[in-house]
Parts: C-alpha cells; structure tokens; sequence
C-alpha cells in the first residue's frame, strides 16, 4: 500500500515535472509576441523590451524552465502582469482556488447523492418506465453545453425569481447561507450536465453487482432490498463511480471556464481564461499547475478510495 | 446401489408434506417486452430427507426451477402459471416479509461457481456471521456460530479463514465455505445449482462426500442440479430429466440411468462414454439437433424435433404419462418402440498407431522465476507421440499440464538441457525462433473457444489466414482447401459466412479444430476441449477428434478433467502430480492393474453414473505449492500408502513395471496391490 502511494507520488511528480516543461515554453511558442500583448499596440520599443525582460522570455529556455521550478517549491511566482497588474500571482490563483472549491464542494454535496441515488434505482427498477424516464432525461441534459444551461437558467430562473441570483458571487462579507444562494444556479447547472453520466456509471456498476451470485445469495438469505444494497452492493457497484468522480474533479476546478463565466464568478478556470486572453504568464503557469495539481490529488484519493473498498484493488497494488 | 435404501422415508416423513412441490409452473421471461416461455408446466417433489436431481442439456430450465424453488426471480421472471410449495405453505402466495423469514429460515442455495457466490469485498468471517445475524443473532453470537459452521464444514484454520477475503481462498474452500453459510439456518431444503462443476475432480468428491456427511446429519431435503450424471447418480435417490422447460421422465436414480424410457434420456445416457467404453468399441451416440431455443412455440411433444422415433401422433397429441415402475414415469407415446432409439454405432474401422516417434518431450524442466523465488512447474518430463497416438494427460489443477502444453508450442522455453524434438530433431524453444515445419507440427484447441477465435472474423476468414500462415497456399487454393476442412468438420457453407457469436458453443469448438488442423499438424494439444460443453455436444466433438485422427494421422495430447472421456480417447494416459509425471501407461493396462497411489485416489474419485459403489481414497489437503515442493516423494504429504522414514526422504524414480507402464513410487508391485487400510476409505453409502 505504502509502496504504491510512493509510487504514484513519483508518478505525479513525473507528470507534474512534464507539464512544467510545456508551461515554460508556452508564451515562448505562442503566436505573436507577449510583449506587445501585455503592453498594448502602441507601447514602444523600450517599453516592449522590458516587458520582455521582466517575463523572463530573454532568459534561455532552461534558464526559465530553472526559475518556474523554484516557484513551485517556494509558491512564489512574482506579480501579475496584465490580469491584476502588480498584485502577487499566488493570491490571486489562491482566491480563485478557493472560489472554485466553494462551487466545487457544493456541487458535489448535491450531485454525488442524487445521481448515485438515481443509478441504484434505476438499476434496481432496470428496464422499467422508471429507468427510462430517468436516464433519458439525464442524457437529454447532459447533451446540453453547461453554458447554455446556465444561461437558460439565468434567464428562466434569476430572471423572473428573486430568490436565484444572477451572480453567481455573494457580496464580500456575506453570510455562508447568502453564498450558498448565489452559487444556487451553477450547481444546478453542473448537476444537470453530470447527473445523467454519473447515474449511469453508477447504474451500470449496480447491475453488475445486482446480477452476481453473491447479491442472489443475499437475496436467498433473506436480507431486505435495503440490506442487500447497502452490506453487498454498494462496495462493489460504486467502484467505477468513484474513479469517475476522481477524474472529473479536477475538471470541476479547471474546466468550468464558460459557467464561470455566464454567472461572473472567479473561478480557477476564469482566471485562466482571462490569463491567457491577456498573456499574462505567470498567472497562467501558476494556474494551470495549480488544477494539475489538483487533478493529480483528486485521483490519487480516489485510488485510494477504491483500494478501500476493494482488497483484491489493495492487493495488486501491494504487488506492484 | 445402497444409496437409495439407506434414505427410505421413515413413516413420519410420509406423513410430513414435501419439502419441496412444485406444481405446473410455468414461467417466462421478459426479452425486449416480449414474453419467453421457459417453464411449460414443471411438477415434481422432494420429499424430506430426500436428494433429487435434475438433469437436462444447458438453457432447459434448470437454473431457472432451482430459482422458483425458493421463489427468486430474476426481475425480468414472470409466474404464468402454477404453484411452489414447501412444507405445506404457499410460496407464491407469500409475502415479501414471510419470504425473507422463509429463505433465512427455512432453505438455502448454492450456486455453481463459489469464486462469484461470494462478495469479493467482505472478509469470509462477516458474510458467513450474516447468515447467522439475519436469524435474529447478535453480533458476537453470529460470529462464534460462524466459526463452528465453519468447522463443521472441516475447513483447514477456520479461525484464519475468517479474516480472510475471498481472493485468498482456493475454489475448494470457497465452495466449503458457501455450503457453511447454507447450512447456517439447518434449511428443511438445500437446493444445489451445479455446485462443484468448476472444481476439480478430487475436490469435487471431497464437496460431494461433505453435502453427503451433512444431509445424513440434517435429514433436510435437497434439489441437485448437476450435468455430470455421475455426480447425481451418486448423489440423489431420484432424478427428474428436463427437456425444453418440461419433466420428462422421473424416477430412481437406478431405474433412470439403467433403464432409461423416455428416448431423450436415452440419447443423454448413450452420448457419455459408460461402462469403460473406449474409442475402439463403438462412437458416442450424439443427439441430433440442438435444444430449442427459449420462448420458441413446440409441438405437444417438445421433443419431436430430434427424435429419432417420433411420428405425427407425437405432433398432434400431448403424450401422455406411462408409469414404467413404480415411481418412475416417461411422459411418451412411444414406450414400448424405445428399442428402435439407435444405439451409438460400433467402430468398424481400425486404429492404427504407428511405430516411429513423432513428437518428443525429452527432459523437459520449466522453472518460473517468481519474485525471486525459482518456481519449478515441470520436472524432468519425458513423453514420446507416436503418429496417430492420443496421450490423455490427467492431474488436479496446478499440477502443470498447461504448463507442458504450452512448452510443447513453444510458448515458454524449456529450462536448459530439456528439448521437445519432432522426428528425432530438436525444435528450438520458442515457436517465434521455430522453422515453418516445426510450427505448423503441433497446434492447439482450448477449453474456451471464445476466447480463442477472433469475434470481429467470419469463420472463412479465421481458417483462411490459419490455411495461408501455415501452409502457404495462397488464393483460390487456399479457399478450396478451407471448404474441405469446414466439411471435414460437418461444419455447412452457411457457417463459413457466420461469426463466431452467431455459433453455439459445439460449432465453434469445431472452428477451434478446423482451424488446429489447417496445417497438417503432428500433434494437436487439446487443453480441455470440451469440458465447457453439454454431453450430446461433447459426444459429436469427441467422434470427430477420434475420426480425424484417425484419417489424418495426428497425435494428441488430450488434457482432461473427465476421466470417463480420457478413457474413452486416450491410448495411453499420463498423470501429473506436482510437474512430474507420477504414472505412465496404456488405458487399459491402467485401468485393470497396479496403480500409482495417486492414480489410485484419483481414479476412486470419480463418480460413475453406473452406479458401482466404490471405495473412494480421499486426498487430503489440497495441492502443495509448486514453489514449495515436499522434500522425498512429493506425493508423500497426501499418499495414504507412503512409508515412514523413506517417502519423506528419497524422491523415487520412474520404474517400469511392465512394458511401457511406469510409476515414480518406491513400492514394490506386491505392496501397491495390498488392500488399503480401512480407516483410510470413504465408503459411499
Ligand atoms: N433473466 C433472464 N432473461 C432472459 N432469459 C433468461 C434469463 N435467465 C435465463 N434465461 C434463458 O433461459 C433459458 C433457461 O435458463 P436456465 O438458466 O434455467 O437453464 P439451465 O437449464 O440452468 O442451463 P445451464 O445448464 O446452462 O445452467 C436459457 O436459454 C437462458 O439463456
Ligand atoms: S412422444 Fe414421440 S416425439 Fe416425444 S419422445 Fe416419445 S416418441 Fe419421441
Ligand atoms: S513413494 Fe511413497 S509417498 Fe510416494 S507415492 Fe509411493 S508410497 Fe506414496
Ligand atoms: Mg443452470
């Protein structure tokens, strides 16, 4: 078990060691100059040069690759650019983590529950009109792009209810009830484009489960429908479910660019957004390592989780 | 047999209802919306203290009977008609909480393969504790009780056992372990669904002779569903016989199999290699036809279609039930014509063996490196194929038969110095490094055909790259040369454009030999090929190894569970214990003289649907690993005629003992012929 926690840590280090490289060379192979982007059309030569110079790009590429390193140790990537000019990159990258883990956090709470509970009854009800009218209305939303969701519900929500807010972002100094309310409609709209998925790895992994001989045995040895599902299926049909959770986490924090957009929230994925649409780099070498660091922790866990629940998991990881 | 008379029903069991009735059910299952039948009107009883067995080809219904019996439907299973019964209560009656009560209570199932009747996910301890807690137990009673069930069922370090997972056990244990949890509620009714058709045959008749053990001391009823007809021949005091979801014969187990009246049993009994039939006697009698399929509308004789006496009457009127005995019914307009049911055809033709060594296996060693640790799989093997010979090789599971099977096709390399030759020249070790020739001189068909053969291909397609790849024939020649082999295989142009999911599994075993024999093989290494197959089905595969080999002079090495179908095949068996080869000699010789100590256990092993009650020598303890090996006779922590202070210390060698039979024991002819002492023998009665 220790074994393959140090071995996945080597291999997220590995990955993150990669991705670092690709960060560095971004602004030095992305089209156009950085330069002028940051400084404007009209800036002049002078001025250019030195926004050159203070990007680093004049360094070698080894010598910048050199310095993006001893950033990540030291969580310091210098100040921003163009996205909040002069203000440190890693508050801005820590306030818009967090921002996300708020939307992220809630959304769970509400997705999680309600498509597992959705997956299990439909597996359960398999085939019946229950089954069809819930998967097929899951597939139905999660057909739609989330920011057309999102817009939909701003205009037919927040629009005509008080209650809904536009804003996806409470006024500073609100109460968590108040922030919660504002975050209402994304979580809507993130659960209406992971319901149906979710529900139907979990369904899928509950059928699974429901057909083996170790459910009918349960069921033979007079355990409730309740029993069943909870002391035997459960383990084993949310196996799939958690690895799937694992890898959309750390699209929940990085990838929500347009939501985060519709409703005005600074999110990691806004950040980024506005990073790139301003060649700001650093902020952008501090963001994307960031959700990569994310992703990396979100799957481990969930291996970890499903070495849980699983001993032959556990055991073939041992081995390795 | 004595089986059936030691279980006479006391009066009071008379006296008591059924254990089990089941009483014209009939039942469907729900395919894309429509209904399927699968039941057309099953009845039968097993009474308290009684063993009853049902047998059938696979997808009659057997499973599907078992469920009703204690009334689990599948959620797509519909009761059209009819009523199950036990103890005088009305399980299609019940209610969802009287029918929890009833299964915790009062009956038990046991599923086929322990390796999924388990969860993979929970320690053996808390799900055996839970059939103790839905009983109204507490936690820590459940668990002491789990433990004595676990004892009872003479599982090795049962207090070890309850820590572990289920992925830590051997089939065997896991097997013991699932009856423990059966028996935890002293069910009046045990309904057994195959429960040892994926164990070996030692450890079957170890389970075999535990379920007998139990049920002397539970006197509870029990439903035996087995396709092995030894197995319920040993087993059961009745037996019911099911075709297309319907009994259609039912009595004794001794009036059944010995005088068996209703034409399907026939064909059953005729299609399994009985009374030490051999290949040079006669063929195995297959039935034509397939088993139709579920839902399908059937005359009022459902048998009609294969039946080798039927005529229109059989069409028109439902036949009616003749009591043959008492208690044993044919349900068949035609008893007194049963004599007209061909018998299998006797062998005309000779089989010859030549005299030359083909292929050989000369000192063939493999040594697994395992986590550092050397593993020896095979140990100093020496076998010779001459042309046109069949090698049965037997041994429990692990003891290395694969292993040589594919050291043979190159697909390890023998440790040094040991060599597989084809006429007297050395192959090299893998079949990458081999010359065109040696490759296409030994093919292989396995246990699984599905795995085995490409799905995404037609058929023409798999035997027209194995033509090309082996032979070189190329273009027009090559797809004549697939057409005569697929008719050599009986296998009709319309299969040819099939892919494999479209085939039964019968057809594409025979894809799987076609495409063995598309280069002209030597030897065809045969790992099991049939032991996934229905009797009638086997039967077909085995006429047509035996004719094939015959017409194209090829040797086999046929592996197989089956010591019946070894017999039946083989010229010569060899039995590996450990990767050595412990007994070597001609079929008869080693079924009419002195055995090894394992061939001995082995071969008691076997239930026989003749119904000769024999001594059987249990093994004891499962297989040592190959890691591991016991020092002297590695047979010695199990042999029941091991000597002290000599097997645990020498390792014997390889005596021959007549012409061609060999053993690797230290005992003389003299001391293996001794009777064995009785504490030793398990008696089955
Ligand atoms: N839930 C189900 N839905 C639809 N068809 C089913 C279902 N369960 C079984 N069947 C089909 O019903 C037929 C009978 O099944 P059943 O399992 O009772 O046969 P069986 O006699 O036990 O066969 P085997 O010897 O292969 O175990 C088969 O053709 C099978 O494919
Ligand atoms: S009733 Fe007719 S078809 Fe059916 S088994 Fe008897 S003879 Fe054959
Ligand atoms: S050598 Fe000894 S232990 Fe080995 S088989 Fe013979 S009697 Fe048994
Ligand atoms: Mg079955």
């Amino acid at each position: 078990m220790l074994r393959f926690i140090l071995r996945r840590l080597m291999l997220a280090f590995v990955t993150l060691a990669f991705l670092l490289v690709i960060v560095t060379l971004i602004p030095n192979i992305a089209p156009g100059d950085p330069a002028r982007k940051i400084a404007g059309g009209t800036a002049s030569p002078e001025r250019l040069m030195q926004v050159t110079e203070s990007l680093g790009l004049r360094d070698s590429v080894l010598t910048q690759l050199q310095k993006l390193a001893t950033s990540v140790f030291t969580l310091d990537f210098g100040d921003s650019f163009s996205v909040a000019a002069g203000e440190p990159v890693m508050s801005l990258v820590w306030s818009a983590l967090g921002n996300s883990a708020k939307l992220v956090i809630l959304a769970l709470i509400v997705i999680v529950p309600l498509s597992v509970l959705g997956g299990l009854v439909t597996a359960y009800k398999k085939d019946t009109w229950i089954d069809r009218t819930i998967i097929n209305v899951g597939i139905a939303f999660s057909a739609i792009p989330d920011f057309v969701a999102g817009v939909f519900l701003l205009a037919f929500l927040a629009v005509p209810v008080d209650f809904f807010k536009v804003q996806a972002a409470a006024p500073p100094g609100s109460s968590p009830l108040v922030q919660i309310q504002h975050l209402l409609l994304p979580v809507i709209a993130v659960l209406m484009v992971y319901f149906g998925y979710i529900a139907r790895v979990t369904r899928a992994g509950t059928i699974t489960a429901l057909d083996s001989d170790y459910a009918r045995t349960a069921f033979m040895r007079g355990l409730s429908i309740p029993q069943v599902f909870r002391k035997h299926i459960a383990r084993n049909a949310l196996q799939p479910t958690v690895a799937v959770l694992g890898t959309q986490l750390g699209y929940l924090f990085g990838g929500m660019v347009a939501l985060e957009r519709v409703f005005g929230y600074q999110g990691v994925g806004n950040l980024i957004l506005r990073a790139v649409d301003r060649a700001d780099y650093p902020v952008l070498r501090a963001g994307v390592l960031a959700v990569a660091v994310i992703y990396m922790l979100a799957t481990l866990s969930a291996d970890l989780l499903i070495a849980y629940m699983n001993p032959r998991a556990r055991q073939s990881l041992g081995d390795n | 047999m004595t089986v059936t008379e030691s279980h006479t029903p006391e009066p009071a069991d008379l006296a008591a209802a059924p254990a089990l009735a089941v009483d014209g059910l009939e039942m469907s299952y729900v395919v894309r919306g429509t209904p399927r039948k699968i039941l057309r009107g099953v009845t039968f009883e097993v009474r308290q203290g009684e063993a009853y067995g049902l047998v059938g080809e696979s997808g009659c219904g057997k499973s599907t009977t078992a469920y009703a019996a204690l009334r689990y439907l599948p959620s797509n299973g519909v009761i059209d008609a009819g009523r199950v019964l036990s103890g005088g209560e009305e399980l299609t009656a019940m209610s969802a909480i009287e029918l929890r009560k009833f299964r915790a209570e009062r009956a038990s199932m046991v599923f086929q393969d322990p390796v999924q009747a388990v969860n993979p996910v929970l320690k053996i301890g808390t799900q055996v504790a839970e059939a103790f807690q839905v009983m109204g137990q507490s936690k820590a009673e459940a668990r002491v009780s789990a433990l004595a069930a676990l004892e009872r069922v003479h599982i090795a370090a049962p207090e070890s056992v309850m820590e572990r997972y289920p992925h830590q056990l051997s089939g065997g244990m896991l097997q013991r372990v699932v009856i423990a949890m059966g028996l935890a509620c002293d069910p009046t009714l045990l309904v057994l669904d195959e429960p040892t058709t994926g164990l070996d045959a030692t450890v079957e008749a170890e389970v075999l002779d535990l379920v007998r053990e139990l049920r002397s001391e539970l006197n509870s009823a029990i439903l035996l569903i087995a396709h092995n007809l030894g197995v319920i021949r040993t087993m059961c005091d009745r037996v019911g016989v099911m075709y297309a979801g319907r009994i259609v014969e039912e009595g004794t187990v001794a009036e059944v199999f010995d005088n068996p009246s209703h034409p399907y049993t026939k064909g059953l009994l005729n299609s399994i290699p009985r009374r030490g039939l051999r290949k040079t006697d006669s063929e195995l009698f297959s039935i034509p036809g397939a088993a139709p399929p579920i839902g399908a509308s059937l005359p009022n004789c459902t048998f009609v279609d294969r039946c080798p006496i039927a005529t229109d009457l059989c069409r028109t009127d439902v036949p009616p039930i003749v009591q043959r005995s008492d208690g044993h019914w044919t349900r068949c307009h035609h008893v007194d014509r049963l004599d007209e049911v061909p018998e299998p055809e006797k062998v005309t033709v000779k089989y010859d063996i030549g005299t030359e060594q083909v292929i050989g296996v000369e000192g063939v060693s493999k040594t697994f490196r395992q986590r550092g640790r050397d593993v020896p799989a095979l140990v100093g093997v020496n076998l010779g194929f001459a042309e046109g010979e069949t090698l049965g090789l037997v041994g429990e599971s692990g003891s290395g038969k694969s292993t040589l099977a594919k050291t043979m096709l190159g697909v390890h390399a023998p440790d040094e110095g040991g060599a597989i030759t084809l006429r007297g020249r050395t192959m090299a070790d893998k079949a990458t490094s081999r010359i065109e020739e040696s490759v296409r001189a030994i093919s292989m068909v396995f246990q699984n055909p599905d795995s085995a053969l490409n799905r995404a291909w037609t058929v023409r397609r798999i035997l027209h790259r194995s033509v090309v790849k082996l032979t070189g024939v190329k273009g027009a020649a090559a797809d004549r040369r697939v057409e005569e082999i697929a008719e050599g295989m009986q296998l009709s142009t319309r299969h040819l454009d099939m892919r494999p999911r479209q085939l039964s599994g019968g057809l594409k075993q025979r894809v799987a030999i076609a495409r063995a024999f598309a280069g002209d093989p030597e030897v065809v290494v045969c790992d099991e090929p049939t032991s996934a197959l229905d009797v009638s089905v086997q039967a077909a595969i085995l006429n047509l190894l035996a004719r094939l080999q015959n017409e194209e002079r090829s040797s086999y090495l046929f592996i197989s569970h089956d010591i019946g179908v070894v017999r039946y095949l083989a010229d010569r068996i060899a039995v590996m214990y450990l990767g050595r080869i412990m007994e070597i000699g001609a079929t008869q010789t080693m079924f009419e003289g002195v055995n090894h100590p394992y061939t001995e256990a082995l071969l008691s092993a076997v239930p026989s649907v003749d119904g000769v009650a024999e001594n059987r020598i249990p093994l004891t303890g499962s297989i040592p690993s190959p890691a591991n090996p016991p020092p002297g006779c590695v047979f010695h922590t199990r042999c029941h005629r091991a000597i002290a202070g000599l097997c645990e210390v020498t390792e014997p060698e390889l005596v021959e003992l007549s012409p061609g039979h060999s053993i690797k024991c230290h005992l003389t002819v003299e001391q293996l012929n001794e009777p064995i002492k009785a504490d030793v023998v398990a008696t089955l009665s």
